[in-house]
């Protein structure tokens, strides 16, 4: 059972993935990320069993990654009444080609990792660098800031799937710091949103590209 | 069971069950619709009805334009010929007959263009361009997911990629690299037999029609040649996906297996009417992007198995 999940689990995170990468709407992004967190919180358990750590990491994540920060995100949206269009410095069909040779090169990039034995083969690393990967390009191509940080919040996604790999030998505090750093983050984001709307009545990041006196 | 025997029943079954499903996917978007529908055989009654009809036949027209109604039907049955049917083996085998099956469509595909060209009119010319450049995108992701079942199978026929046997070994093992390739072959189904959200069958507006604007000028029992070459179509290329989807688990006995297969061929039916109820049709500039996506999913999940 254990096996299949952890077959069957990678497939709906990269998917999920794919599906930020192409859909227009910022509203189905924000409901694919929270998914996806949702998802990736129950690799702690898949990996380690039930045990004290993995529950506290596996719920922290799931309350973290799947309701709260969502929630934040979509009234934020609310909040500054940000239309449902994203734009893309380049195609979505383009961002979903690149998403895919990414994933595909992470795929092949894994398998000549140095890994340990028992991580050889498994589908957990190659998940953790395409699901990056994913975010890598969102954070790259979308305009809007908010996509933005779906795309940090997609990135630390597959950097929590590789944590969750290594929480046996690392202590707890190291994960404590990646759920920390992430929420850091999104409230910083946040108040950097109510400024550049405030400053330029946009949320576009690409007046800030220009240098002014 | 001999070779003419096995070719008899398999094209009987195509031939004679085919025009079901039609029937069954307005059944199905007439109950969405709180209607009560036209009966589930009414395809059978209109091509009675169109064989006994005249034909209006324009005099810009050449001998193009009977050829595309006589390849629909022709096309769907001799690809058929290269599919299991559930238990029942492909009458005609050969390594690389896939490919052969994917432009046998391609060939319908010109001649059904030519047809809609000869013709003269603009929305048919527009029509042939829209399906035209349309299937160029579905034409790959169907390829990549043959590949991606020669691959599993290690053989480039259909008959091998698609045997129970053969089905029953690779589900529990890359079940969702399958999972990928059936998912992205229902896109092409739909959008191969001018379904929603791709074409709408049932518009009656020239300017959005895909499939059935091609069409416009043919009438009586050539238009009944290509409304049931449609059938077929949807039946042969619905087998693809029905005889994919077969649970691994099957009975081993023949006759149940074939008696699923039907079975299944009416359930993607039903699937596809619900399909189109609860689906608008997508704007035509978002198509491109659902067929190259899905294709992708294949060549994603090929990169998979090829690692």
């Amino acid at each position: 059972m254990t096996e299949q999940l952890l077959q069957l689990l990678p497939f709906a995170v990269i998917l999920l993935g794919f599906y930020v990468l192409a859909s227009q709407r910022l509203r189905a992004c924000v409901e694919a990320v929270a998914l996806q967190g949702a998802l990736i919180s129950c690799y702690p358990l898949l990996l380690h069993g039930f045990e004290g750590q993995a529950l506290m990491l596996s719920g922290g994540a799931l309350l973290l990654k799947g309701i709260v920060i969502p929630l934040m995100l979509l009234r934020a949206m609310r909040k500054l009444q940000i239309e449902r269009e994203i734009e893309s410095l380049i195609g979505f069909i383009p961002t979903l080609v690149v998403g895919v040779v990414v994933a595909a090169g992470a795929f092949l990039f894994a398998d000549t990792l140095p890994l340990a034995l028992e991580h050889h083969h498994s589908l957990v690393v190659p998940t953790a660098l395409a699901t990056m990967g994913c975010g890598f390009l969102l954070i790259i191509t979308r305009r809007k800031a908010l996509t933005q940080v779906l795309g940090y919040l997609v990135l630390e996604n597959g950097i929590y799937i590789f944590g969750a790999l290594i929480s046996k030998v690392l202590p707890a505090m190291v994960e404590a710091g990646v759920l920390l750093d992430l929420l850091v983050a999104v409230f910083i984001m946040g108040i950097v949103l109510h400024q550049i709307k405030r400053e330029f009545s946009t949320l576009d990041t690409q007046p800030l590209t220009e240098l002014k006196e | 069971m001999n070779l003419l025997s096995l070719l008899i029943l398999h094209s009987l079954l195509l031939l004679l069950l085919a025009p079901l499903l039609p029937g069954i996917i307005a059944k199905t978007k007439a109950f969405f619709g709180g209607r009560k529908g036209a009966p589930v055989l009414q395809l059978y009654f209109d091509l009675n009805r169109l064989r006994r009809k005249g034909m209006v036949v324009s005099p810009t027209t050449s001998w193009i334009f009977f050829v595309g109604p006589l390849l629909a039907v022709a096309v769907p049955l001799t690809a058929s010929l290269m599919l299991p049917f559930g238990g029942l083996a492909a009458p005609v085998r050969f390594g690389g007959d896939a490919i052969l099956f994917v432009y046998l469509f391609g060939l319908l595909r010109f001649f059904t263009a030519s047809a809609a060209l000869d013709t003269g009119s603009a929305f048919e010319g527009m029509g042939a361009a829209r399906e035209v450049s349309f299937s160029c995108l579905a034409e790959p992701a169907v390829l990549l997911v043959l590949l991606l079942l020669g691959r599993l199978a290690g053989s480039f026929s259909l008959q091998q990629m698609l045997a129970p046997q053969q089905l029953a070994v690779a589900w529990p093992a890359q079940g969702v690299t399958l999972g990928l390739a059936l998912v992205t072959l229902l896109v092409v189904v739909l959008a191969e037999n001018a379904r929603i959200p791709v074409d709408d069958p049932n518009t009656h507006l020239e300017l959005t029609m895909i499939h059935e604007v091609m069409v416009l000028d043919h009438s009586g029992p050539a238009l009944g040649l290509i409304e049931y070459g449609s059938a077929l179509k949807l039946w042969v290329l619905g087998g693809l996906v029905v005889q994919l989807s077969l649970p691994p688990l099957l009975p081993t006995d023949l006759a149940a297996t074939t008696l699923l297969f039907i079975a299944g061929q009416l359930l993607l039916a039903l699937l596809i009417g619900i399909i189109e109820s609860v689906m608008a049709r997508l704007p035509l500039p978002r198509v491109p992007a659902l067929l190259i996506g899905s294709g992708l999913l294949a060549a994603f999940g090929l990169i998979l198995i090829l690692r």
